[in-house]
């Protein structure tokens, strides 16, 4: 297992952001974790990835207990993520954004490596005609792109991947889900946050369901899409239930 | 790509080396001490540049490593007789301990609470210097005649400074270089544009934040020996006058912060500023209110320094302009 999350929860002040959430992760799979807005999918990364401790549980990466360390011990061990909400070093061009990945992640190259890395991923993910333009310039998809090859430029053994989907076109989703299918093919596990169906409930081995900060449903993609827990939970949103059980659709049914 | 290749920092290094030449070719006392006034000033400007423009943290009291380093030399050179490139030493490393012991603490606090406690610490050494006798409390340290003649004779000391003047600001210039082109400088950088994202990227935010901060302090501990040596006698009133920081804040934000070129325009472009205001009779008294006033103006139209808004202009200057 690469990673172990056990009996974790996380509550600010009053509010329980995470109850119990347990879950093993083996290598190279894809697991994907949905759940309507506000159920603690962020959070949960957050706590994975060192944002903010756990206020209670384990998690264990690659064997090793990983509770309470920080973002950056946690990174250089080797887990990478990307924000749903972007974070662009703004000042700094798109080249030297993916060289920071590079640098200090899990490889912790030194600046010529670094360099040709970044040339590399950048390249991957289609940004290179980009590399010189300083990274405040980009479009929204765009910087998503650029927060997924900083974070592939690390050469992680664990990706998280937040909503990198949010706000792209039919085709810009087509061409994102070949490309996480690529990265996985290269050896790396992929949890990746989705509200967009289809696409999650293609690529994904196996998808967890948050609500309200629980675990209500784990499985298969199908199993997931024909869970009853799961379909009332979406009831707020009958429309996303509906995409939920046919597999299409779309959509991102809220606004970037 | 080696960065010293770049033809920008050492048409940079040989302006200063020019300028610094100039006092010595002319021979002249008056010029010399024009010169060393504007070389100490890019010194310094540089040095606050490492914390300020590449880590994006405001070190308000920044003076303090200034005066920290010239009273730990005087008492070297006075009381405990050390030849003066230990004091300098000595001077360094007192200011290098003090941001480290500092940078742990205080670097914890982003934004204006940081900005804030520096300038606590300037206030609360001044208080601790008053109040410590070895220092000589109120009245301060005065240098002790005779250990001019160990250099030749006080004219000869002047003109020691004077090159190892030189010799610091190349140095502090290079060092800033140095950082911004390297490894360390990149994770400096990632600090500034978004800390957070930093942290999730790998760089381990307290140390590098903490060795910014130590590597700023140093060359103005070092060169407030040289200065009080020359002054001849240092009091807590002159070594923590906050004036002093608001002012390099000035040079590095009129140049440009976070570039290696902006300090030392800003600094040479302020001094001169500041001389045309001493020696105008009616401007004379708010020396103070102008650098404010060109502050505000500063952040509120050119937010970026002269340097930067060049470089935004031109993007071709990124390369050439380090
Ligand atoms: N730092 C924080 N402090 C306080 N409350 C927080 C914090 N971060 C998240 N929350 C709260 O925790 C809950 C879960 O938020 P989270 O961002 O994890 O949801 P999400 O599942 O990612 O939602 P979305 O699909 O909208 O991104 C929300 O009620 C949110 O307001
Ligand atoms: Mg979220």
């Amino acid at each position: 297992m690469i990673l172990e999350v056990q009996n974790v929860s996380k509550n600010f002040g009053g509010l329980q952001a995470l109850l119990n959430i347990s879950f093993s992760l083996p290598e190279h799979q894809i697991l994907g974790l949905i759940g309507p807005n506000g159920a603690g999918k962020t959070t949960l990364f957050n706590v994975i990835n060192g944002v903010f401790p756990p206020s209670r549980g384990t998690i264990l990466f690659r064997d090793e207990d990983i509770t309470g360390l920080k973002p950056y011990d946690i990174a250089r061990k080797g887990m990478a993520r990307t924000h749903q909400i972007v974070k662009p070093l703004n000042e700094l061009t798109v080249r030297e954004n993916v060289m920071v990945g590079a640098c200090f992640g899990h490889k912790a190259l030194g600046l010529h490596q670094a360099r040709l890395v970044a040339d590399e991923v950048l390249e991957f993910l289609g940004l290179n005609n980009r590399a010189d333009q300083i990274a405040a310039s980009l479009n929204i998809a765009q910087k998503k792109r650029l927060e997924m090859a900083r974070a592939l430029a690390s050469q992680p053994y664990l990706l998280l991947l937040d909503e990198v989907l949010a706000g792209l076109n039919p085709s810009e989703i087509a061409a994102m889900v070949e490309t996480i299918l690529q990265i996985r093919q290269q050896g790396v596990t992929i949890i990746m946050i989705e509200h967009v169906m289809h696409a999650v409930m293609n690529v994904s081995d196996r998808i967890i369901v948050l609500d309200y900060g629980q675990q209500i449903a784990e499985g298969t993609p199908e199993e997931i899409a024909h869970n009853p827990k799961v379909i009332e939970a979406y009831l707020g949103d009958p429309k996303l239930a509906q995409r939920l059980q046919e597999g299409n659709g779309y959509g991102d049914t809220r606004g970037e | 790509m080696n960065a010293w290749r770049t033809p920008g920092i050492w048409v940079a290094l040989l302006v200063i080396l020019a300028i610094g030449l100039m006092p010595i070719v002319l021979k002249s006392d008056a010029t010399r001490e024009v010169v060393f006034t504007v070389l100490l000033s890019v010194a310094l400007a540089s040095s606050l540049n490492i914390i300020l423009g590449y880590t994006g943290y405001v070190s308000f009291g920044h003076i303090v490593f200034f005066g920290l380093g010239g009273y730990v030399g005087l008492y070297a050179l006075n009381v405990v007789g050390l030849p003066l490139w230990m004091a300098i030493s000595a001077g360094g490393l007192a200011a290098g301990l003090l941001a480290f012991l500092l940078g742990k603490a205080i670097l914890r606090l982003r934004g204006a609470y940081f900005a804030l406690a520096t300038i606590g610490i300037n206030e609360a050494m001044r208080a601790f210097v008053i109040n410590f006798p070895a220092f000589g409390g109120a009245i301060g340290i005065s240098l002790n005649f005779r250990i001019y003649r160990e250099y030749g004779g006080a004219t000869s000391a002047l003109w020691l400074t004077y090159y190892l003047m030189v010799a610091f600001t190349l140095l502090a210039v290079a060092l800033s270089y140095a950082i911004k082109t390297s490894k360390f400088g990149l994770g400096l950088i990632a600090i500034r544009e978004n800390e957070d994202a930093a942290e999730v990227m790998g760089v381990v935010t307290p140390n590098a934040k903490t060795w910014a901060y130590v590597l700023s302090a140093i060359i103005p501990g070092m060169v407030g020996v040289l200065f009080y040596f020359k002054n001849g006698n240092i009091e807590p009133g002159d070594a923590f006058r906050l004036h002093f920081s608001i002012e390099l804040l000035v040079m590095v934000m009129l140049g440009g912060f976070g570039t290696v070129v902006g300090p030392i325009l800003g600094a040479a472009g302020y001094q001169r500023l500041r001389g045309i205001l001493l020696t105008t009779p009616v401007l004379k008294d708010i020396q103070l209110v102008v650098a404010g006033v060109l502050l505000l103006l500063i952040i509120l139209f050119i937010p970026s320094g002269a340097v930067g808004w060049l470089r935004h202009r031109f993007p071709k200057l990124r390369q050439v302009l380090p």
